[in-house]
């Protein structure tokens, strides 16, 4: 028999039910809540005259229909209706909710990672793509529609095929200036936003082994944009080394037992994979994306794409409806570009070390006039470290906005939208159209990226920003 | 609960641009609230139907006859990528969508599709080609079939392709089937994993009391 691997693992120990060749009934270790979804799949529950089966394995925060404005002003009636509701059935059911100015709020894939509550070999589902974020410890994490929420919240189960698995290796030392990001929107350019669809990939390779835990859960938080549902990073020493002593994480003896368990979890060198692609990562520039697909992506240092070089009819005609979207010519260098926004924040890149690189560039420099930059932190937690870290300081001194943690501009749920025809560099995770407002347009890339594109007033390539 | 799908024969619209991400479906603004359901259908693919000032776009297929009256949609590649919300599969729904046929679904969204009672049938992108071709040139007057039992598809041409779909789901949707009551039934298999993972994984397993909803 092969070595198993990790998701067969993880898999294998969450079977409750056999219920055919492929699929089976999964325990759900942790069900996370935002204020979107999590009181309507309560409500729903109710509504049927069921209990929250297991409500302190469930964990609520408001994270996506708050304003991230000073004071949370701004906030639309339905999204402070949605608090409410959320405030009102947790405390019914007996759910923990982070609530907002309290250590613990921010965004869901941010607070997980951060508190400890998302742990190796744990499964982790919450009614959101980004779900996949938490695999960056080894979890078996993904994201879930809200019929399946209602499922989960009644049984702590939920039944699940088994995906094809996938290997992305990618190997070598990452170069000065280029960063998880940029990996992940390379890898997506290479194998394409329907590349990873109905597999669980996992990320291996001796560039990932060097990552720190916040560059793991960077890569594993673009999975979705890859089309798999799952991501994972095998735990080792720096997964340990992240999760000892956070709140939730294990403690004492206990901690012990748990570490001698996640060492077990690791892919048997015999593993076998469905697919397996290898990626260099000396070869890697920073990334920028050009189009509406996270697929449609260059080097910083690239032209792009010209429809008219193009055979393939469809795909020309993909590109020609990106460019008009996007505004931009075929052929021309995408660096130089103009920008009207800048926004460094999401569960993509919104973590502490996200902060700091971004505050490496911006230090003792003015972001570009005509360009509206903000930096939205992810999680109170990781405000606070900035704030005690004078990192609030170096933003608004070169000219950022400094926001309240939440997910902001990357869906623009609640106003804070990019206007119509104006362009943003972000460091979130989708540039589908519409997506930051309509008909903006979207640039994605890494926080050092974003900062120089501000500073620059145009996309720029931050090895050219001498630090 | 999802209502039972057996079979359909229907006016169907080939939407066929790869990578249509569920944003583009339904915007997000539209599902903020708890209220939502039943006011998704006339925002459904919004950005492609309306023009800026709110009118329709004559260009855009739903907004054209015959295809106004779609009740399935020929798609691209990785049709429903990105988001999870379910208010995409909602909005189309409300719409009068019941079947969705394409060479590849985003993951959750197909999912979430027979949680809703709407059959995503996946078959290769020759067939779906070819249905696309055939219903263009019928100028969406030939109506496609499906039999979900018989697991078949007829194009306007008359062409039958066969298709694969999990047994389970099948099932499922034939019988219009409500999970959540079904997994109920093993509340006792539930209950017995959580008893035994708690001896080999306290560190998942926290106390159920409020007091301690803090670390066991
Ligand atoms: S930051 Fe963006 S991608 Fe992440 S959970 Fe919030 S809305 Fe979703």
């Amino acid at each position: 028999m092969p070595g198993r691997s990790l998701l067969e693992k993880i898999w294998d120990q969450h079977v409750i039910a056999r219920l055919s060749e492929d699929t089976d009934l999964l325990h759900i270790d942790r069900h996370l809540l935002h204020d979107l979804g999590g009181s309507r799949g309560l409500l729903d529950l109710k509504s049927r005259g069921l209990k929250v089966h297991n409500p302190e394995l469930t964990f609520a925060t408001p994270d996506h229909a708050l304003s991230t404005a000073p004071g949370r002003a701004g906030t639309s009636k339905i999204g402070q209706e949605l608090l409410a509701a959320l405030r009102v059935e947790t405390a019914a059911s007996g759910i923990t909710l982070f609530d907002v100015d309290q250590p613990g709020q921010g965004i869901v894939h941010v607070i997980g990672p951060e508190l400890g509550l998302s742990l190796p070999g744990a499964t982790i589902v919450c009614g959101d793509s980004h779900t996949c974020t938490h695999g960056g410890l080894g979890a078996l994490a993904f994201g879930i529609g809200s019929s399946e929420l209602t499922h989960v919240l009644a049984t702590q189960a939920l039944i699940q095929k088994r995906p094809k698995t996938l290997r992305a290796r990618f190997e070598g030392k990452l170069p000065l200036g280029v960063t998880a990001k940029d990996m992940i929107l390379a890898l997506i350019g290479h194998i394409g936003a329907a590349g990873g669809t109905g597999y669980a990939v996992e990320y291996a390779g001796s560039a990932i082994r060097a990552l720190p835990i916040e560059g793991r859960l960077t890569i594993c938080n673009l999975s979705i944009e890859l089309g798999a549902k799952m991501g994972m990073v095998a735990p080792d020493e720096t997964t340990f080394e992240f999760l000892r002593g956070r709140p939730y994480a294990p403690q004492g003896e206990m901690w012990d037992r748990a570490v001698k368990a996640w060492r077990e979890l690791p892919s048997d060198p015999d593993a076998v994979f469905d697919r397996e692609v290898v990626i260099d990562v000396e070869k890697i520039i920073p990334q920028v994306t050009w189009g509406i697909s996270p697929e449609h992506v260059v080097g910083v240092d690239g032209v792009i794409p010209d429809p008219k070089s193009v055979d393939d009819p469809l795909r020309r005609a993909a590109i020609e409806t990106a460019l008009e979207y996007m505004g931009l010519q075929g052929g021309a260098p995408i660096a130089g570009t103009p920008v009207d926004w800048v926004f460094i924040g999401s569960c993509t890149n919104s973590r502490l070390s996200d902060l700091r690189a971004a505050a490496e560039v911006a230090r003792g420099r003015k972001v570009a006039p005509g360009v509206r930059a903000w930096v939205v932190p992810g999680s109170e937690n990781v405000k606070r470290e900035a704030v005690a870290e004078g990192l609030d300081k170096i933003f608004i001194d070169a000219g950022f906005e400094w926001r309240e943690p939440g997910c902001s501009m990357c869906l623009a749920a609640n106003g804070e939208v990019v206007a119509p025809g104006q362009r943003s560099v972000s460091t979130s995770n989708r540039n589908f159209v519409g997506r930051q407002g309509p008909r903006a347009r979207t640039h994605l890339a890494s926080p050092a990226s974003a900062a120089a594109s501000a500073i620059a007033g145009a996309i720029a390539d931050v090895r050219m920003m001498g630090r | 609960m999802p209502k039972p799908f057996d079979k359909l024969t229907a006016t169907a619209a080939p939407i066929m641009r790869a990578n249509i991400d569920t944003d583009v479906i339904i915007r997000i603004e539209r599902l903020v609230g708890n209220g939502v359901r039943g006011t998704l259908g006339k925002w459904a693919f919004g950005s492609l139907r309306y023009l800026a000032d709110g009118s329709e776009n004559p260009d855009f297929i739903l907004n054209r006859e015959p295809y106004r009256e779609a009740e399935i949609l020929v798609t691209g590649p990785n049709f429903g990528c990105g988001s999870s919300r379910e208010g995409a599969v909602w909005s189309l729904q409300e719409r009068g969508i019941r079947a969705v046929i394409g060479s590849s679904f985003g993951d959750i969204f197909f999912a979430n599709c027979f949680q809703n009672g709407i059959l995503p049938v996946v078959v290769d992108k020759a067939v779906v080609d070819q249905l696309a071709a055939d219903i263009e040139a019928t100028q969406g007057a030939g109506k496609v079939s499906i039999d979900l039992e018989a697991q078949t598809i007829v194009s306007p041409s008359g062409a039958r392709h066969s298709f694969e779909i999990d047994p389970r789901r099948r099932e499922g949707l034939l019988k219009g089937l409500d999970e959540v009551a079904l997994t109920l039934q093993r509340d006792d298999e539930i209950h017995a994993f959580q008893a035994a993972d708690r001896t080999t994984r306290p560190w998942i397993h926290f106390q159920k009391t409020p007091a301690s909803r803090t670390p066991a």
